[in-house]
């Protein structure tokens, strides 16, 4: 039974965490998602789950570390300064295997940067961020109702894999007041049991162990083709994207998150003025939609392919992998917190690609 | 003789001033403003300021010069 | 007549940010007045945190680092062993301070290294927009605290004055308040100590300063400092904890 409120963002992916099992938040204040660890202070007491305000993000981190591997939910939130600092943490999750959730509140950068909106992260969520051979399910959502919609299955997945689930979000999602339509709160009782947990009983041969030590070279190698192969189990099940208006497409403009949103009303009036635009958005960066990429470069009609990002061009390094190099792609992007409007990405098509 | 000069624009009416000085000539105006819309801190009776500086020590934002 | 009080030449013109009754504006005046007091013009360098106080650097008249958030001792020991003859000063509030900086503020203490660290302990996280800090009184309200904070859900305050005397490296640690005047000069002589040890080659000295945050304390300026003369220096008591 669906529940309708007008949230703001931070808020909502609290409430659907929560919704969806989360029973054990950590983290540290930083702008823009100081909303999150208020929201969760009080909230999980109401459920009987446990908020910490740690000293810092590394140590929010290794408290999901723990937690996570006690069997539990667990989350963090933060903000691209604190993910750096998180590094460290995600990797040891990554090599221990353990499922939870980390939300970053993308801002401008680099260094202490400033607080509006930006998309400079994307390498370091995608491409590692941490020390090894890791990755994550990373989703883009573009919409307060599609933070609640993925983060409510954020743990299924996570536990599934046994890996992290990060959202990327950025400040103007965090902060944006939308209505959301909030799914009912699972139960406990039907989450799967996790034979690996410390739960605390294990002896002798029960006992579980959490650990990313592998200091047998061939050990850590087999650990490292495992890993390998559950992300491309992953990259066959999970990969997520909105195709729209693509079929005829002469020009594909390409943008995840909020500038997904923001282009997607650029396509629109491109084909007001008579230009056949599309859009791709990959809502999950990763894994990343390799395949609508590459039908792209496959379409004879297609000229051009435009990646928008908030970023100096991090994203668009992707787009033209997954296309093969097969079409020339251009980038228009905006950084410092700047935030492109749909008109500023017609006027670049208009002047740059036609 | 003492007096005080207070930099207006830099007031932001906080009243911290108007407690510490031990003459009690020191108000924020209900009818000054700055650019910034604070309302101001004022002397009301200059004649009796002794230039003991409690003022001023106890003020943020440096907004009073003392003269003796 | 004669100026006998005025804004200090180690304070640039820049009207600061800080709230109205903040007690930002009084410390950084006083270290101002404490870097004139030893003569640090042409060699002082201070290092910014990241808290209300990130803007320090368009504020103190002299070269200054911003450091990242907690990291400030650590920066400022980067500083000082790259030029020892400069006056090394880190600012720096409760949650850069005693909350991810801990590390970085016990082993400066601990190693002894001669500069001067001025803590503003204002039991809240200001910048952020009012949560609870490792200074939050049992009982005081914050955004991460929202009935009070509790000592089974939130944890205990930290002193940090107390802790840092315990080790041997520190030459100098005190304890003031800038509620009201007479407080505030007991604060200016403690502070220019604090730069004095360090001119004189005595080694880390640290002073500690209760401060009122009027804003997200959701009080006055006048009822904050009386918060700060009443409830927080029973918690904090004021005084010299370590002097060598």
């Amino acid at each position: 039974m669906a529940e309708k409120k007008l949230m703001k963002g931070n808020e909502a992916i609290a409430e659907a965490a929560i919704r969806g099992g989360c029973r054990f938040y950590a983290g540290y204040p930083i702008t823009p998602q100081n909303e999150i660890p208020e929201y969760m202070s009080w909230r999980l007491n109401e459920v009987g789950g446990h908020f910490v305000q740690a000293e810092s993000e590394i140590a929010a981190i290794n408290m999901v570390y723990g937690s996570a591997g006690a069997g539990g939910r667990a989350m963090t939130s933060s903000s691209s300064p604190g993910i750096s600092l998180k590094q460290e943490g995600i990797s040891y999750i990554c090599g221990a295997e353990l499922p939870c959730v980390i939300v970053n509140m993308v801002r401008s950068g680099p260094g202490l940067g400033g607080i509006q909106p930006a998309q400079c992260d994307y390498f370091q969520a995608v491409k590692g961020g941490g020390h090894g051979d890791y990755r994550m399910l990373v989703y883009a959502p573009n919409s307060v109702q599609e933070c609640v919609n993925l983060m409510y299955d954020a743990y299924d997945k996570a536990e599934k894999y046994r890996l992290p689930v990060m959202m990327l979000g950025d400040g103007m999602l965090g902060q944006i007041m939308e209505a959301v339509e909030l799914p009912p709160m699972k139960d406990p009782k039907t989450f799967p049991k996790k034979p690996w947990a410390t739960t605390g009983e294990g002896i002798g041969k029960t006992r579980r162990i959490i650990n990313s030590l592998y200091i047998v070279p061939d050990e850590l190698e087999a650990m490292n083709k495992k890993l390998q192969k559950v992300y491309d189990e992953m990259a066959a099940n999970e990969t997520m994207v909105e195709e729209y208006k693509l079929d005829d497409a002469e020009i594909v403009l390409t943008a995840y998150g909020t500038v997904g949103r923001i282009v997607k009303s650029s396509v629109d009036l491109l084909r007001e003025k008579g230009i056949k635009a599309g859009l791709i958005r990959p809502i999950t960066v990763y894994p990343f939609p390799k395949d609508a990429f590459k039908r792209v470069g496959e379409m004879p009609c297609v000229k051009e392919i435009v990646a928008v990002e908030l970023s100096t061009g991090q994203y668009i390094e992707d787009v033209k992998l997954y296309t093969e190099c097969r079409k020339p792609v251009k980038f228009y992007g905006r950084s410092g917190g700047n935030v492109m409007s749909p008109e500023d990405v017609v006027d670049f098509v208009l002047k740059e690609v036609k | 003789m003492a007096k005080i000069t207070i930099s207006k624009n830099l007031c932001k009416g906080c009243g911290l001033c108007v407690e510490a000085c031990p003459k009690k000539i020191m108000q924020v105006s209900k009818t000054v403003s700055n650019d910034k819309g604070y309302f101001v801190a004022e002397c009301v009776d200059m004649s009796q300021c002794i230039g003991c500086a409690f003022c001023a020590t106890t003020c943020p934002d440096c907004v009073i010069t003392v003269e003796k | 007549m004669s100026i006998v009080f005025q804004k200090p030449k180690f304070l640039t013109d820049a009207p600061t940010h800080y709230c109205p009754g903040c007690s930002h504006g009084i410390v950084h005046r006083l270290v101002a007045e404490a870097l004139e007091a030893v003569g640090a013009e042409g060699h002082v360098v201070g290092v910014a945190p990241v808290g209300c106080a990130v803007f320090a650097y368009n504020y103190f008249n002299c070269d200054m680092q911003e450091a990242a958030h907690g990291r400030a001792p650590a920066v400022a020991t980067g500083i000082k062993y790259t030029n020892p003859d400069n006056i090394v000063f880190a600012y720096q509030g409760d949650g850069d301070l005693a909350s991810i900086g801990l590390a970085e503020i016990v082993h400066a203490a601990a190693r002894g290294v001669n500069i001067t660290v001025i803590f503003i302990n204002n039991a809240i996280y200001g910048m952020t927009g009012g949560q609870m800090a490792p200074t939050t009184l049992l009982g005081q309200k914050a955004t991460t605290c929202i009935y009070g904070r509790d000592a089974m859900l939130n944890g205990n305050p930290i002193k940090v004055s107390e802790m840092l005397a315990t080790l041997d490296g520190p030459s100098y640690v005190e304890r003031v308040s800038v509620a009201d005047v007479p407080n505030i000069k007991k604060a200016k002589k403690a502070i220019e100590k604090a730069f004095r040890n360090q001119a004189e080659g005595k080694g880390f000295s640290f002073v500690e300063v209760l401060c009122a945050c009027p804003t997200n304390w959701h009080m006055t300026p006048l009822q904050a400092v009386e918060y700060v003369k009443g409830d927080m220096t029973k918690i904090f008591p004021l005084g010299v904890f370590k002097e060598v």
